[in-house]
């Protein structure tokens, strides 16, 4: 084990963190997943050393780094405001922590280099940082944590404040850091970075961990209402059963479900993956076909989102070439199907 | 008419005669003042020499009181403790007492009789008519300019780019003077200024400890006292040149440093 929080616990005012346990493999990407405000940067924070703990232990390659300087924890913190030294060049941002190494001039330069151009701002070194971008700032940031090379790397919201293209582009970056070996705990609010980046996920509530583990058990089989809600599930809906095999959602509509606990009132979730929306109506063994308006369609990432009126709201998540080889739009109609066994019911 | 109109009319002409009041005294001096006196004035040895020894004691003293007084500026900016609205108070406590009050007690202090006094004679040092004196009773009176100051630029220094610092493996002693003093210095330097500039001016709080050797502050009283303001005016006109021209180099230097910066 790389990095164990060992029942950590704080209380800062109104606010705590609850009995915080994690553990990070070495290589390990893990995503801190949580609303603002959970304690996901505080804890962060207790990890680098900046906020002293109430209760709890921090281990570090085996050793108990609880109460170690800030200076000699060998963990790196990421803030998401980057606080890049204003008064110092990008080159001098990046020496920093290189100096009083014992390092030669050359070693330092070349490390300067190295990680500059890892993260490609080799064109910004002879720069001030007061006219950079959020983005270059980032790349800063992160240029002047990785020269340090921590053993583990604390990112906290790291791609909040980007643009689009921006966030692509540093995801890539990300991944490229943690595949060169860097264990990273990255901490978001948005579940769309958990899925790009992390193998492994915790999502925070209230001061707590409420869930964890790999991130495709977790998204896939949320432990309860509020992670499938915050783990982007659109398709959320209360649902009375009644048959049993038939879900009735706001008195409207029936879908055909498989309801092997036999609950009759509920919670189901639909992967907006797994709905397949169509032109025509098309025979297929989903048991689960309607006729809807398209009312939105939102462009992501590598995929679009179609918000689909069939008299509740649902929504499809196709690919870009979908989209344009159909030629969906705004305001057109549509079938969309999906089977009974997509359906996952929360009791 | 609106009469709102009248307001900056009204403040206006109240500023300008408070501005009025401030610059017709000096103005008045200086034209009293012959360029022949002037020119005679600034040849006298007596006067030279009493313009440099108040230049150099308010420099050292201002360079020598501000190694304490700057980690203090630090420690009031980052630290939050019960008594610090006391010791605030206690930092401002020169300013509002009167200098010659002052100046008595620090003739106490630094008196023959006192833990100072013993320390500085057994070194062969004392204090009373003495440029160590003068520098300490300026010290004195002029040390909250540079605290005050130099508290107001640390607190705006992110503690978060400290704590960067320290992240990045740096040590706090490191930190300090690589991140926390560079970038308060632009206040830290205005208050080294001020310092300076309020040492310069003190003559309450000196003419207790030392009348001898003579700062101009001194010089221009005894001038009045013996000679009365013919003979006065013509060193106070010097003086304030003299001075005009430090505060003015200074605060171009502290202000092309910013720019710098910017």
């Amino acid at each position: 084990m790389m990095l164990k929080l060992n029942n950590i616990s704080i209380k800062l005012g109104d606010f705590q963190l609850k009995n915080i346990d994690l553990e990070l493999e070495r290589g390990d990407y893990y995503v801190l997943l949580g609303k603002s405000g959970v304690g996901k940067t505080v804890l962060l924070e207790i990890i680098a050393g900046l906020i002293k703990l109430d209760s709890g232990k921090i281990i570090l390659n085996n050793i108990d780094i609880t109460h170690e300087k800030i200076q000699k924890r060998k963990v790196g913190i990421v803030f998401q405001d980057y606080s890049v030294f204003p008064h110092l060049s990008v080159k001098q941002n990046i020496a920093y922590p290189l100096k009083g190494k014992k390092l030669t001039h050359q070693q330092i330069e070349s490390l300067i280099h190295e990680y500059a151009e890892l993260t490609n701002i080799t064109h910004l070194l002879n720069r001030g940082t007061q006219k950079l971008s959020g983005g270059e700032l980032q790349r800063v940031a992160l240029a002047r944590m990785l020269v340090t090379k921590p053993e583990c790397l604390l990112l906290d919201e790291p791609l909040a404040s980007l643009d689009v293209q921006l966030k692509g582009d540093l995801r890539n970056l990300l991944r490229k850091i943690n595949q060169k070996g860097t264990t990273i705990l990255h901490v978001t609010h948005d579940y769309e970075e958990a899925i790009a980046l992390s193998n492994k996920v915790a999502v925070m509530h209230d001061g707590e961990i409420i869930q964890k583990g790999f991130t495709k058990e977790v998204f896939q089989k949320p432990a309860n209402e509020f992670v499938a809600n915050f783990t982007g599930i659109k398709n959320f809906f209360f649902a009375e059963f009644s048959p049993i095999n038939i879900a009735r959602i706001n008195g409207k509509i029936e879908i055909h479900v498989s309801n092997h606990d036999q609950i009759k009132n509920g919670k189901i979730i639909i992967r907006g993956e797994e709905i397949i929306i169509s032109e025509n109506h098309i025979d297929s063994s989903a048991t689960n076909n309607f006729k809807g308006k398209i009312i939105q369609i939102i462009p992501y990432f590598s995929n679009f989102e179609l918000i689909v009126d069939i008299g509740i709201e649902i929504s499809v998540v196709i690919s870009e070439d979908s989209l344009f080889k159909f030629k969906f739009k705004e305001n057109s109609e549509a079938w969309v199907s999906f089977k009974s066994s997509a359906i996952k019911i929360i009791p | 008419m609106n009469p709102k109109n009248h307001t900056p009319l009204i403040f206006t002409l109240l500023g300008g005669l408070i501005l009025l009041f401030i610059v017709s005294p000096l103005l008045g001096m200086f034209l009293a003042t012959t360029p022949a006196q002037l020119f005679e004035t600034s040849k006298d040895p007596e006067v030279v020499k009493s313009i440099w020894l108040t230049l150099w004691v308010s420099f050292a003293a201002t360079m020598i009181f501000a190694i304490g007084a700057i980690p203090l500026s630090y420690f009031l900016a980052r630290t939050k403790f019960r008594f610090k609205g006391i010791i605030n108070g206690i930092v401002d406590l020169p300013i509002v007492i009167p200098h010659s009050a002052a100046g008595i007690a620090i003739l106490g202090f630094v008196s023959r009789d006192s833990v100072l006094g013993k320390i500085g004679s057994s070194l062969g040092l004392n204090f009373v008519g003495h440029p160590a004196g003068i520098a300490i009773a300026m010290a004195f009176v002029s040390i909250p300019f540079l605290i005050n100051a130099a508290r107001d630029g640390f607190e705006n220094v992110p503690v978060r780019l400290e704590k960067a610092a320290l992240n990045l493996g740096a040590s706090p002693i490191r930190v300090f003077f690589t991140i926390s003093l560079p970038l308060a210095w632009k206040n830290v330097l205005s208050g080294l200024i001020m310092m300076f500039a309020r040492g310069l001016s003190e003559f309450g709080a000196v003419i207790i400890i030392a009348y001898h050797p003579m700062i101009t502050p001194i010089l221009i009283f005894e001038r009045f006292g013996a000679f009365g303001l013919k003979y006065a005016r013509p060193v106070s006109v010097v003086f304030i040149v003299v001075c005009l021209v430090f505060f003015v180099l200074l605060r171009s230097l502290a202000k092309e440093r910013k720019s710098h910066d910017a």
